[in-house]
């Protein structure tokens, strides 16, 4: 095993465990990254849970991930589903639902920018087709978290291609012989597609948690976390911290919390997850 | 499977396959897919058409879906605004070293991870989950010094260097692919006198072929659309990624942006995105049916 995981472990050395055991001596400092670190014990720590933002940071992204992880997930599967059918132009939906994933980050980001501009943008006139007048979406504290939860379901044609290719492997026996065991569509889904592509489903939902708790791009690049800390992502806050208040250490502890509540949530979801988790293999549990 | 039938789920019943109640469902999801596939294309639609325009027409509302006049001189004037030929050619570059690095070291540690459960397996898995969960920013500072004491500030290494080590993200996805893999497979393997870097060569990649084209695009996108990164590392402009280039577009150098051409900029950003994936596609979605059991 040694042999060829070996590269990933001197990697995880020098780019992961260095760093992190430096960031984790960091959270301990006052550190401004031009004058040497200086201990402070938990300050860092203290200070979090008394601070406002903190807070704020918190509520906005688990707000974020509860709603846009499953809503992304269910979408992504239903496509899967419909166009793991015989259906006609197949192709061309695969190819269409994939489509805007393929244009993420800055682009993405600005593109949507333009589009929830609440007078000359595409949303809302698309919106008043169905006699909706719709907010001034990233001005508003109160829909920019929904504005930016739309546009993150955008881009569930990537979960979408990888559930269909989860879809591709549940053998076409397994379905035959449920099928002249007189089972049913839904019994079919249930009982034969669901575990052989709870991999895939269990994949996802770890990732889809990480990536949401780490968004970055959008709050940076389209609201700076505002209007009136609407969009204060945690990362958002761990980055201003560090690069514009120049406050390393307290940052520093910042990723720490993260990293342990994800951790947790990670580790739940693997526990809770093996007695559901189907390998075809067999060997590994 | 790559037969679909020329007439539509309403079309009479064929002579083969008589057609049943199913109908309805079929119909159902067509007009599902038709609805939520014309929505999913309409921003990009609206990407594409903007960036025809001109600026004048750009604050018109409501928003016109096709443009007045086709500002082709846009796609020519982006190429005279930034350096945008230099920094195309620095993201490809970035983009498939990136690629082969990832799918050398990341399939080796999945190898590893599917296949053995010897003392420690467990804990060096979960560490390497673990790393999934480190936010980039966490790890960004004392990764810099390292870095700038390397010598490596302005040069891509710090952008290419590190996927040769495998990512986590990765491994994960093709350890659950190899997992899925039959171990009989392998011990059939094992009987023939296999060497296990043999086996993961010749058993395990030629069966992931999909698992291993998800990864290449993956890594390919992700390392296309970075901003973060190169931002850190790059400062010299003939050195500028895409999306630092993009970025820089919404600088104060213009008061306001120039949304045409970000557009066609957007446009141009996709497009080796696109074409990998008009290549990749059979792979991507013809799964793993064949994994061997037959």
């Amino acid at each position: 095993m040694y042999l060829f995981i070996s590269p990933w472990l001197i990697g995880f050395l020098v780019f992961a465990l260095y760093p992190i055991l430096s960031s984790l001596y960091y959270s301990f400092t006052d550190y401004d990254i031009i004058h040497p670190p200086k201990f402070v014990g938990l300050a860092n720590y203290t200070e979090m849970f008394h601070n406002d933002l903190f807070w704020k940071s918190v509520g906005v992204t688990l707000r974020y991930t509860f709603i846009s992880v499953p809503v992304q997930l269910l979408l992504a599967l239903g496509f899967a589903l419909l166009l793991n059918q015989k259906i006609p132009f197949r192709g061309f939906f695969r190819t269409a639902m994939y489509f805007p994933s393929m244009v993420s980050g800055v682009a993405m980001s600005l593109l949507w920018y333009w589009i929830f501009n609440p007078s000359i943008g595409l949303f809302n006139y698309v919106l008043s087709w169905f006699g909706i007048k719709g907010p001034s979406w990233l001005m508003s504290p109160e829909y920019a978290l929904h504005a930016l939860i739309i546009m993150s379901l955008w881009t569930a044609g990537t979960g979408m291609i990888l559930f269909l290719a989860g879809l591709q492997g549940v053998p076409a026996s397994l379905v035959e012989a449920a099928k002249l065991d007189g089972a049913g569509r839904f019994r079919i889904f249930l009982n034969v597609t669901i575990p052989m592509i709870s991999p895939v489903l269990l994949f996802q939902l770890i990732m889809g948690i990480i990536d949401s708790f780490q968004v970055f791009t959008q709050a940076y690049v389209m609201t700076q976390g505002g209007p009136n800390y609407s969009t204060w992502f945690y990362v958002y806050n761990l980055y201003t911290s560090a690069f514009k208040e120049y406050r390393a250490g307290y940052s520093s502890a910042l990723a720490w919390v993260l990293l342990i509540v994800v951790m947790l949530f990670t580790g739940l979801i693997m526990k809770f997850s093996n007695r559901y988790v189907h390998y075809e293999g067999g060997g590994r549990k | 499977m790559s037969t679909i039938p020329a007439a539509g789920p309403t079309a009479s019943p064929s002579l083969k396959k008589p057609r049943r109640k199913l109908d309805a469902v079929s119909i159902v999801s067509f007009i599902t897919l038709i609805v939520t596939t014309f929505l999913m294309l309409l921003p990009l639609f609206f990407m594409v058409s903007t960036s025809l325009k001109s600026k004048k027409e750009l604050l018109k509302f409501p928003p016109t879906f096709l443009p007045e006049s086709w500002q082709w001189s846009n796609y020519k004037e982006i190429f005279e605004t930034l350096n945008f030929g230099q920094m195309y050619g620095n993201s490809l570059l970035i983009g498939v070293l990136t690629v082969v690095g990832t799918l050398i070291s990341s399939s080796l540690a999945a190898y590893g991870f599917a296949r053995y459960r010897g003392k420690g397996s467990n804990m060096w898995f979960m560490l390497m989950l673990s790393t999934m969960m480190l936010p980039y920013p966490a790890i960004m500072i004392p990764q810099f010094i390292l870095f700038s004491k390397l010598n490596w500030l302005d040069t891509f290494l710090p952008l290419i260097v590190p996927s040769f080590f495998g990512s986590a993200y990765n491994i994960f996805l093709l350890r659950q692919f190899f997992a899925t893999l039959p171990e009989e497979l392998f011990d059939a393997g094992r009987i023939d006198g296999c060497t296990e870097l043999r086996m993961w060569r010749q058993i395990a990649l030629p069966l992931s072929g999909p698992a291993l084209a998800t990864v290449a695009i993956f890594a390919f996108i992700y390392s296309w659309n970075d901003l973060l990164t190169p931002v850190l590392y790059l400062s010299s402009s003939d050195k500028f990624t895409l999306p630092v280039g993009m970025s820089s577009f919404t600088s104060s150098r213009f008061r306001i942006p120039p949304w045409h051409l970000l557009m066609v900029a957007s446009v141009l950003a996709m497009l080796p995105i696109v074409t990998l994936f008009a290549i990749a596609q059979k792979r991507f979605v013809e799964g793993i049916v064949l994994t061997g059991i037959k």
